[in-house]
Formats: structure tokens, sequence, C-alpha cells
């Protein structure tokens, strides 16, 4: 079974999966942080493939994909990286970024190569659902992929069943209109828009992201979905830490509320 | 072969909408309206008023007698230069911002590289009395002065773009995840046939009045409806969309798009996006851009703001994969030649982008029978300071 399906099928708690940038802070750093977050009791991680355009992205993480590129990350590089990962790593791990990288490297030779390193799914967000059924859904299904759709306060409720037929393992689910980072905290609306979705009995579980940075927006989104997602808040803690590890464990365990 | 969009937003290999989630409600209302919107006769009848009486269209199609002296052949100018607020730009703008009307927004975003789409753009909003925010490379603001005061006196919020090359590319991420951040009342008018579709056929509808008028305009004084030659210069390539347009079926004219080469093809410092680009996807639609061989966008050069983009429109890619249309990289002194060229002998200042078109006429070798028209994509007025600082204009 994909672990992330075998993540969500034994959960009792809420799911906690960060998002962090791959060769930041520094290039050598990515298998330190993977492993620490791992030891803070992360659920599952998402590395982020630098980009030199990411527009669904906001400041702080277009700087440390920017900072990122600068040290000489690549895709081919991440995938080096990451060759030995589930000697140590035994959560899912989710490569998140934009298909035009993706398609340079060849997108057969990706799945390939994320199969190879134990990659569960991919996180696309500028290769709509169209496209992937069109051109990219079986090359993801033979490497056994699964890929993560995302939904919004806007996208209409026949289009998010159509979503939650063509996703597997679970459905990204954007708490504002924004871009990452750009808001924080849980409004009402959002809350609306949450319990709207929960109500909606689709077949994928949904964790929520996007404005998510402490322990009180983590149980407020868990309450309406399996669990969150946090991206901005953590690359902006990494970019300042002193002690990599110590802090991203310390970090992660004020998330769920464990110390 | 069709050059026209297919039903899927593609021309050819390239095209489509590559775009998050957060966009998909905004691109897919205009996708399922816009072809409804601009066929209503309302809108037909005030986007040709506006384009008569405020644009100043048709705009002339002016023989050139001293260059086509110099060339020994048939040169014709088509004046978008005389477009009100000095460019081709001004077209869509006006169509886009009807179209943002019926689709009940009340607010704009855009992004600008020589300043000229903003100018247009905050014109129109001023026109239309909607609220205005327009991106523009940090860099650009600086070497487009003019332009940046022309927005902020029409009543626009001009954002400076600070990340990346600090040009049009970045300025474009900025307003499209300004429209992320803003979806429900905000319309970005996008400057040029690139983007997501339907953006590069929507463009190249409004730009289509250009050839639409060399055609009967050409009639009229040569007896033919076509010419033998169409030259424009191309960034993302909307004014070259536009005086392709009617022609792009018709084929005894051949197309001659001018890219902006910079400091040479290979130096390193270039904008000439068929030369150096490959098939990917950049600003939501695939098409051809500059890149690493990792799919990072390379920062492209042009001493033209308005060319300075690493990518072309999907159009133009399937025009130049088909062999529909020739390309030539121009440099920024054959540029600055032209520019001067154009200046002296027909005493009509072009814009630097526009430079780039009228430096082909050296490497066309037109017979003396035949017809060539250039597309005087904008005036010079706002690259005076360039001039000044590249030709030393003194007595």
């Amino acid at each position: 079974m994909n672990r992330i399906s075998a993540l969500f099928s034994k959960a009792t708690e809420p799911i906690l999966n960060v998002y962090t940038t791959a060769g930041f802070p520094r290039l050598e750093d990515t298998m330190t942080v993977l492993n620490a977050l791992q030891a803070g009791g992360v659920d599952i991680i998402e590395v982020g493939m630098p980009y030199s355009d990411p527009v669904a992205d906001g400041e702080t993480i277009q700087l440390s994909n920017q900072a990122a590129l600068e040290q000489g990350m690549s895709v081919a590089h991440l995938f080096e990286q990451l060759k030995d990962m589930r000697q140590t790593i035994t959560v899912p791990v989710l490569l998140m970024g934009y298909i035009n990288p993706v398609l340079q490297y060849g997108v057969e030779a990706f799945c390939a190569k994320c199969a190879e390193v134990g990659v569960d799914g991919l996180i696309l967000p500028d290769l709509p659902m169209v496209e992937y059924e069109a051109s990219y859904k079986a090359i993801f299904e033979k490497y056994g992929l699964y890929n993560i759709l995302l939904i919004t306060p806007q996208t209409n409720d026949e289009r998010i069943r159509h979503i939650d037929s063509v996703s597997k393992g679970f459905i990204y689910m954007v708490s504002s209109a924004s871009t990452t980072g750009a808001k924080t905290g849980i409004s009402a609306d959002q809350e609306v828009y949450f319990s709207r979705i929960a109500s909606m009995n689709l077949q994928n579980p949904r964790l929520i992201g996007f404005g998510i940075s402490d322990h009180e927006s983590f149980l407020k989104a868990s309450k309406n979905a399996s669990g969150a997602i946090i991206g901005s808040a953590f690359v902006k803690m990494i970019a300042q830490a002193k002690d990599l590890s110590a802090e991203i464990v310390a970090f992660v365990q004020s998330i769920k509320g464990k110390n | 072969m069709s050059f026209n969009v297919d039903e899927r937003g593609y021309y050819g290999n390239f095209g489509g909408a590559f775009i998050p989630e957060m966009l998909y409600p905004n691109v897919e209302e205009l996708r399922s309206r816009y072809l409804d919107i601009i066929a209503e006769p309302s809108f037909q009848e005030e986007f040709h008023a506006l384009l008569k009486d405020y644009v100043g269209r048709p705009t002339p199609l002016f023989k050139a007698e001293r260059l086509s002296g110099k060339y020994n052949t048939n040169i014709y100018l088509k004046r978008e230069d005389l477009c009100h607020t000095g460019a081709h730009k001004i077209n869509n703008t006006i169509g886009q911002i009807l179209v943002a009307k019926r689709l009940g927004k009340s607010k704009i975003v855009a992004e600008t590289g020589a300043g000229q789409h903003g100018v247009a753009t905050a014109t129109v909003c001023a026109l239309m009395g909607m609220e205005c925010i327009v991106y523009m490379g940090a860099i650009d603001i600086e070497r487009q002065a003019p332009n940046v005061a022309r927005m902020r006196m029409l009543g626009a919020h001009v954002v400076p773009a600070t990340s990346g090359s600090k040009t049009l590319k970045d300025a474009t991420n900025e307003a499209m995840r300004h429209w992320i951040n803003h979806p429900v009342d905000t319309h970005y008018i996008i400057g040029s046939v690139v983007g997501p579709h339907p953006y590069p056929d929507m463009v190249a509808r409004f730009q289509a009045v250009i050839s639409e008028e060399i055609r009967f305009q050409l009639q009229e004084k040569e007896g033919r409806d076509y010419p033998d030659y169409v030259i424009a210069c191309v960034g993302g390539g909307s004014n070259a969309a536009g005086a392709f347009y009617h022609f792009l079926d018709e084929p005894r004219t051949a197309l001659i798009a001018a890219e902006a080469a910079g400091l040479g093809v290979n130096s390193g410092h270039s904008a000439a996006t068929t030369f150096l680009g490959k098939p990917g996807v950049l600003h939501g639609s695939k098409s051809l851009s500059m890149q690493t061989e990792d799919g990072q966008v390379i920062e492209p050069y042009s001493i033209s703001a308005g060319l300075d983009y690493p990518g072309i429109g999907p159009m133009h890619a399937h025009l130049f994969e088909s062999g529909r249309a020739t390309f030539y990289g121009v440099t920024d002194e054959e540029a600055l030649v032209a520019a001067v060229e154009c200046s002296q002998l027909e005493g009509i200042i072009p814009a630097l982008e526009t430079a780039h078109a009228l430096a082909v006429f050296e490497r066309l070798q037109a017979k003396p029978n035949e017809i060539v028209v250039v597309n005087v994509s904008g005036r010079g007025d706002k690259d005076l300071a360039t001039y000044q600082n590249r030709l030393k204009l003194n007595d």
C-alpha cells in the first residue's frame, strides 16, 4: 500500500504535513531537515523543488527557492540527495513543485526516479486536472505515484466532485484565495468553507493548507479535516535557525502541542 | 494547417492553461464567456466607437518614400504609434476593459515592461472609473520613468516587482499573484499574447484590427489587399499577432518577426527566444521559453524593456515551429541604427521595440515591385533618455 493511504487509514490524531524547500537553508541541508522533521513527529513531508518563478507561492517560499537555486539546487541534485532517504525516513514523502522542471527532466524519467528513491506523491499546482488526465495520469499510476490536487474556496461543488474522483491519497484544501504565507490564522468565513466541504462526504481525506502557522490554527483546521499543512511558517523558522535539527524538532512538537 | 487556436486552447503543440487551482475559476469564467461577450452587438458597437473616437483608428498606413528609396522596394509604415497613449497596446486594453465590465469586475491588475501596456491599462481604467494596479519591474521603473509618471497621473497604483530579474517576467509573476489573492472582483488585463488560454487568443483578436486595416488600406493604395511581407517585433508578441492575424492563411504574405538579440544571440545577454528557447511552461501556457537544462527561467536581456521577456506567445511558437513565420534576431546596436535611420529619413522616432522590426529591411532584400509593411508598434518618446545616452545626441 502507498504510504499515504496507509497513514490515513491508521491515523488517530490530526495529521501534520510540513513543507520544506530542498537545498535550503543550505544546499546540503535537505536530509538533515527531513530527518529532524520525522524525529519531531511530522506525519508527511513535502519537499519543495525550487523554481525560478513560483507564482502560487508568496515571498517567503519564493526567497527560499531563489536561495536554493543560487546554491546550486536542481532536480537531478535533489534525487541524488534523496537516493538513500528510505534508510531512515519512514513517513510519506511528497515532492512539490512546478511543472516546467518536471517537463525538462522528462515526465516518465521523473516519475521513475521518484519511485526509485521512495517518493509517494506529487503536488504540481500549475499542472491542471485536465492536462493531468489527458497526458500524465497513466504515467503517474504506472509508478504508483499519487497526484495531489488542490481545491480553493472558489472551486465549485461539481469540480470538487471531479477532483475527488481523480484524486488519490488526499485533497489539498487551500484555506483562502491567496498565495502561500499571505494570510495567517483561520477566520469564521474559512470555518464555514471547511464545514461545507466536510459535509460533502468526499471519498478522499483532506488536509488544509495556507495560513496554518501555530498549534491553534493547526487544531482549528484539523477539526474539519484530517489535518493540516504548514509551509511558510516553517521555512521562515529554518531560515533563521542556529541549531537546525533541534529547532525543527521543537517547532514540530509545538505545532502538535507536545511540549 | 491551422494557425488559430483550437478548442483546447492550443496552437499546434503550444498553448493550454497551466494555472494553479486558485486561478481556475477566473480563467474558466473568462474562457467560457469571452467569445460570446465579444460577439455581442453592444460590445462590438462600444469597442469600435472607442477605437475610432478615443484611440484614433484607423491608424494611417504611410508610404515611407525615403526608406523605400534606400532599400529599393515599397515600404509602408502601419502607424500604431499614432494611437492614443502612443502604442498598439490600447487596442487590447479597450477590448479587455469592456470584457471586464461585462464580467462584473470592478478592479484591474496588469503587468508592464516598457510601460506602454501599463499606460494603456491605466488609461482605460480612468476612462471606465475602475481601480488600477500595475506591477512593473523595479529596473523597468527606473529606465521607463516617463511612463511611470503617466500611469500615476492617470490614477493608477504602480507597484515595483522586486523579485528575480526585476523586469517584465517578474512583474507578470507579481500580477498573477495579485490575481490569486483577489480572485472575485479583479480582472487581470494581460498585455501580450501570452498567459493561459484564452488570453493569447483574446489579445490576438483585439489586436487583429491592425491587419484588418492593413488589408483595406493596401487595397486603396496599391489595388491589392495583401503585402509580400509583414514585419513586426516580438517580445511576447501582441503587435505581431495583430499585424499577422488576417494574413495567417494568406500564402502570398511572408510573416517576419524580429526578436531582441540584445548584445548578440549567443552573448549570454539576449532575449531571442526562438534561437535560445525550448518548449516549456511559463506564465500559464506551453510555449518556447529561455530556460536552463533544469527548467529554470533564464533572465533575458534587451535594450528595449518591451522585448525583455524570456518567452513568446504560443501562437508565435507555432508559427516558428511550422515555418509559417521567419524569425530574425536583431541586436541592440542594429535597432539603434534603424531607429536613427527611420527618424532622419521619415521624421518618425520609433519606440526601441519597433526599431528592432525596422532593422530587418537590411536583411530582407525585398524586390522593387514588392510591398513591405512594417508595424510601427509604438513611438519613441518614452525611449528618448536611452537614445540620448546611447547615441550621444549632441550638435
